[in-house]
């Protein structure tokens, strides 16, 4: 599970270097992360874990957090 | 004869008065209503004395932002519609561009808008304007002002991204909005049954295609809130609560649905025509709408604001296959294509040329600058005989056996990116004012829909990210940012590209 945050974290950095990710909990509500941003993290997070992430599993509680997107990344990577 | 836009409003509050026209969230304007608006705010405008000159519409997307736009009309005025996220940096370039001397701005945008330091105008509350009663004089008024303008008259500016980093103000009359709405409709077959879901940004020029086919019908249009745009099985649920029945969206926002399996969860029930615009629509994700949606119109649309909205429509009549090209086909009604080869002789079939466009459709160019005007809209080379403009679009295509034509690609380097038009250098532009940036160069990876940022400079990846956000529209940011030693460069000294191509 630590190395999917880790993957997460440097997948969320490329994206806004200049926002902790380590604390920010409120990433939709806040504004942070755009649409734009969500598409690319769902590419990426399906080129480099190999977990497809379904629409319905694409709701604003699963991005609000890095500790949040960790939780339902593994969760599905264990399904496979 | 239709003369001015606001001929459609005033026609349609008059038949159907009752009738629900733009609803966004818990607000709901009907055709009266919004009527009423847009005069009480037009007579405002003339009262105050502005005449024939741009006014600033800072706003968030909201009916009222329409009503900004079509009171500004009213009064005889454009409007200068800007992004309410973007940074003060490129609304001061707007500003100084326009040389416009006032803001509409609303509750939620008054204040950054009273902190533009270089503006010396006046900052005017949407509300206070609206707020004033109609008398019988402001009517009078306001029917003399419209008498008066004739149809070549400005109706709005639309700045886009320019590659000297200044952006460019593509000013539109109203003969070639009111060719457009009527062939785009016509060739979409719109009319009141219509109900469509605005996702464009009322800031460009794409929300044209359901708005003003709105007033034109008395149709309705449902705005869709940004958000959603995020959440894909919300964006279906939501176009389904409100029977949507026509989507007139960018590729990027439609691709949002298909690539996360959306379908398997929850369809548009009701959607019966998609016009999609904006980039080329991957086959992959084009082949998951048309196989869930097996019963809906799709057509393709092409154009550059220069030439008011799009300019070609490609009606998908077959199954898309795998590798399969979806054409831009054929100009609209009262539109002309001609491809120009480099030599200004026309292309022959097959052979690829520069699309330029002839007809109503071709605005009045850019605002105060007659120098980038005189560029790009230019005299026919293919005729000698009288004068006819047309606009040069910088993009090649070719045509095919069946008359159809097939987008190429961009002859420069300007960019589609998120459904965006951008110049790769008025990115670099802004990074070069940096200080702390010795030389920079920007690279789009075409594959992975990416704009890389590289650059020398003593400045740290963080603090130059952070920076450009203040400088730039969120869709113009670079994706990713790599500090180099040194610019590779070409044997003739300029920035090796291709060499840059290699390293992301």
């Amino acid at each position: 599970m630590d190395a999917i945050k880790d993957t997460l974290l440097n997948m969320l950095s490329d994206l806004h270097p200049d926002v902790d990710f380590e604390s920010e909990t409120n990433l939709i509500d806040n504004k942070i992360l755009d649409s734009f941003d969500i598409v690319s993290l769902i590419a990426d997070i399906n080129d480099e874990l190999d977990v497809a992430i379904t629409a319905d599993k694409i709701v604003p509680e699963n991005f609000n957090s890095l500790e949040a997107l960790t939780k339902l990344v593994f969760e599905l990577s264990d399904e496979d | 004869m239709i003369t001015n836009v606001l001929d459609y409003l005033y026609n349609t509050a008059l038949v159907k008065p009752d009738k629900k026209a733009f609803i966004m969230g818990e607000d709901e304007y009907t055709f009266k209503e919004f009527k009423n608006s847009v005069q009480r705010i037009g007579a405002s405008l003339a009262d105050k004395g502005y005449s024939k000159e741009p006014v600033i519409i800072y706003m968030d997307k909201h009916p009222r932002e329409l009503i900004a736009f079509f009171g500004t009309v009213a009064a005889g005025c454009f409007y200068v519609p800007i992004d309410s996220e973007m940074p003060s940096a490129r609304i001061d370039l707007i500003l100084e561009s326009s040389e416009s001397r006032v803001i509409i701005s609303d509750k939620e945008n008054l204040q950054k808008a009273q902190e533009l330091t270089n503006f010396k105008g006046e900052v005017l509350l949407f509300d206070d304007l609206d707020a004033n009663e109609l008398t019988a004089n402001d009517l009078d008024n306001l029917n003399t002002i419209k008498r008066n303008s004739i149809d070549t008259d400005p109706i709005y500016i639309v700045f886009t991204s320019g590659t000297t980093g200044v952006p460019k103000g593509i000013t539109a009359c109203h003969r070639s909005v009111i060719d457009y709405a009527e062939s785009f409709s016509e060739e979409l077959g719109l009319g009141e049954e219509s109900i469509f879901a605005n996702q464009a940004p009322l800031y460009f020029d794409a929300y044209i295609k359901d708005v003003y086919p709105t007033i034109m019908f008395g149709a309705t249009t449902y705005m869709v809130p940004k958000q959603l745009f995020m959440f894909p099985v919300k964006l279906v649920e939501f176009l389904n609560d409100h029977k949507v029945n026509t989507l007139c969206w960018a590729v990027s926002a439609l691709t949002i649905i298909s690539a996360f399996k959306t379908f398997n969860t929850i369809k548009p029930e009701y959607v019966k025509k998609i016009a999609f615009v904006g980039e080329v629509f991957p086959t992959k994700q084009f082949k998951i709408w048309q196989a869930a949606l097996p019963e809906c119109e799709f057509t393709n649309l092409y154009g550059p604001t220069e030439t008011t909205g799009v300019c070609c429509y490609y009606h998908v009549d077959k199954i898309i296959e795998d590798g399969d090209i979806i054409p831009i086909g054929r100009p609209f009604k009262n539109t002309g294509i001609i491809l120009l080869k480099d030599d200004n002789t026309e292309a022959s079939l097959n052979e690829e040329g520069e699309i330029c466009v002839r007809g109503t459709c071709v605005t009045l160019g850019y605002f105060n600058n007659p120098s980038k005007t005189s560029e790009n809209f230019i005299s026919n080379p293919l005729n000698k005989n009288y004068n006819e403009i047309i606009y040069r679009t910088g993009d090649l295509a070719r045509k095919g056996e069946d008359g159809n034509l097939i987008f190429v690609s961009r002859k420069d380097f300007q960019i589609k990116h998120m459904g965006q038009r951008i110049e790769l250098g008025e990115i670099e532009a802004n990074v070069d004012l940096v200080d702390g940036i010795d030389s920079c160069c920007c690279v789009y990876n075409q594959e992975k829909d990416k704009i890389v940022l590289f650059y020398v400079g003593s400045i740290e990846v963080k603090e130059l990210s952070a920076l450009l956000r203040t400088k730039l529209q969120p869709y113009m940011l670079p994706n990713s940012y790599k500090k180099l030693d040194s610019m590779p460069l070409t044997p003739n000294g300029k920035k090796d590209r291709n060499r840059l191509k290699t390293m992301w």
